[in-house]
């Protein structure tokens, strides 16, 4: 495959996060929207969210106007380096910007520029990891700055939440993660949560709870018992959509455990809105796209 | 119900929380840049007396010369808290609309100036940009980047949740209410 083929097999897979709800998410909203009562804003609010995901998909432009911070995930085999990866992969992020399926969303941290074309320093994001497999797997995420600002990390034991360092103290922060949140993650959400690890891999193991499928069971039975558990509980808090009240708080829980030093104890909470921007593919090296994800 | 324009006193006044209303008129896009712009005393590049301003930065592109609103979903509100009030006051702004609510200071602002904070449903980017019929201008967009600019937004029907009055109900303070209580029971 030249780098013209895989950069534009990339700018359809940005295309396609940044427009199409992958379908496993669009089950939990059809599913939600149907549970919430008659007559309520929780209902409204989950009917625009149904007429948005069919809207977008129809015009092929962003379920959201934010299109957050773009993460890639490489599953790279021999055949490609990481350097021709990322050029091809900036050269698509560019291209897709120009035509809108991306805003324009990297801003220099000191002077405030906005670079207008999503690259700089950190941006994109791209995670290299070697496969022994014949086909790349790429995976991304458009995560946006609303649900990034409420994503939150603890240190156990809290004294605030009387929470020791336990499977009942991490319970307490992610039922407090979820009620600070309240409407401003553009609820309901979907959280990816770390027990363990230091403060940087807390973060990016809870982020990476994404590219789980929503529908998928944690293979570890304890987490999976606390994540059924969790989604139930934050359900009963009534923030509902969008805040508004309601019994849709949270579409899905997933955990997962990282080791830790034995001083430090931490819960990472990353929260991801609604619009649940992920999707991904595997590609063979003559540039056919063999599957995508989450279907 | 319908809100047109002129966004008048006794109109926003008449609405309460809960309400779902549909604007027609003009809307102004403001967002972090333009609120610490306007509170740090920057001279508004618009007439905002009467105004409903738009937390939102969309992605707009130009096409055959003219700009076009591809995404316009709300942006969070909160951040602009420090500011809204004293805007809204000196100049008698009439409405904002954004998502996640705002707090007391705003508030009281809504209150004193016969103000309302209307939630529009975050993420819902396209059925938003839907109701944007034409972009008569933008402000500022060199100086602060397409998603800070001032957009002006002539939009039909725009829909919105009032989820803060100008008699002092926010919505946002009864479910933070509430479901703490509710938080309280399961963790304490």
């Amino acid at each position: 495959m030249d780098a013209k083929t895989l950069q534009a097999r990339l700018l359809e897979l940005i295309r396609r996060t940044s427009c199409e709800m992958p379908p496993d998410m669009i089950r939990a909203v059809d599913k939600a929207w149907r549970r919430e009562k008659k007559d309520t804003t929780a209902k409204y609010a989950m009917g625009v969210m149904r007429d948005n995901i069919k809207l977008a998909a129809t015009l092929s432009q962003p379920l959201c106007q934010d299109t957050g911070t773009i993460v890639c995930y490489v599953d790279r085999p021999d055949w490609i380096r990481e350097r021709v990866f990322t050029t091809a992969f900036e050269r698509a992020v560019v291209e897709a910007t120009r035509k809108g399926y991306l805003r324009q969303n990297s801003v220099d941290s000191i002077t405030g520029k906005n670079s207008g074309n999503n690259l700089g320093p950190g941006s994109p994001v791209i995670h290299f990891h070697e496969t022994a497999g014949k086909a790349m797997t790429v995976r991304i995420m458009l995560k946006g700055g609303g649900s990034e600002n409420v994503s939150t990390q603890y240190a156990l034991p809290d004294n605030r939440l009387g929470a020791g360092r336990d499977l009942e103290g991490v319970r307490k922060c992610v039922l407090d993660a979820v009620h600070l949140a309240q409407g401003k993650g553009c609820g309901p959400g979907i959280l990816g949560v770390c027990v363990g690890g230091d403060r940087a891999t807390g973060y990016v193991s809870a982020k990476e709870q994404f590219f789980r499928d929503l529908d998928d069971k944690n293979e570890d039975e304890v987490l999976s018992k606390l994540e059924q558990s969790l989604l139930a509980d934050a359900n009963s808090l009534g923030i509902g959509p969008m805040g508004f009240g309601g019994g849709t708080t949270l579409l899905g829980v997933k955990l997962t455990a990282r080791n830790r030093v034995p001083a430090s104890f931490y819960v990472t909470v990353a929260y991801m809105c609604w619009a649940y921007r992920r999707n991904g593919f595997k590609i063979s090296e003559n540039g056919r796209v063999g599957r995508w994800l989450y279907n | 119900m319908l809100l047109e324009a002129p966004f008048t006193e006794a109109k926003v006044r008449a609405l309460r929380v809960g309400d779902v209303v549909e604007i027609t008129g003009l809307l102004l896009t403001g967002r972090d840049a333009v609120h610490k712009y306007l509170h740090d005393g920057g001279t508004p590049p618009v007439e905002l007396k009467n105004s409903i301003i738009y937390h939102c930065g969309p992605v707009v592109v130009k096409e055959k010369g003219k700009w076009v609103v591809k995404a316009a979903g709300p942006t969070t509100s909160i951040r602009e808290e420090p500011y809204q009030g004293p805007l809204m006051e000196q100049y008698g702004i009439r409405g904002v609309i954004g998502k996640g609510g705002m707090g007391p200071k705003t508030l009281a602002a809504c209150k004193k100036v016969g103000a309302c904070y209307f939630h529009a449903v975050g993420g819902a980017a396209q059925v938003l940009a839907q109701k944007v019929v034409r972009v008569p201008a933008v402000h500022m967009l060199e100086e602060f980047g397409s998603p800070e600019a001032i957009w002006e937004f002539e939009v039909v029907k725009f829909p919105v949740v009032v989820t803060m009055d100008s008699h002092g109900d926010s919505l946002h303070a009864k479910v933070e209410a509430a479901s703490s209580k509710a938080l309280d029971r399961l963790i304490r």
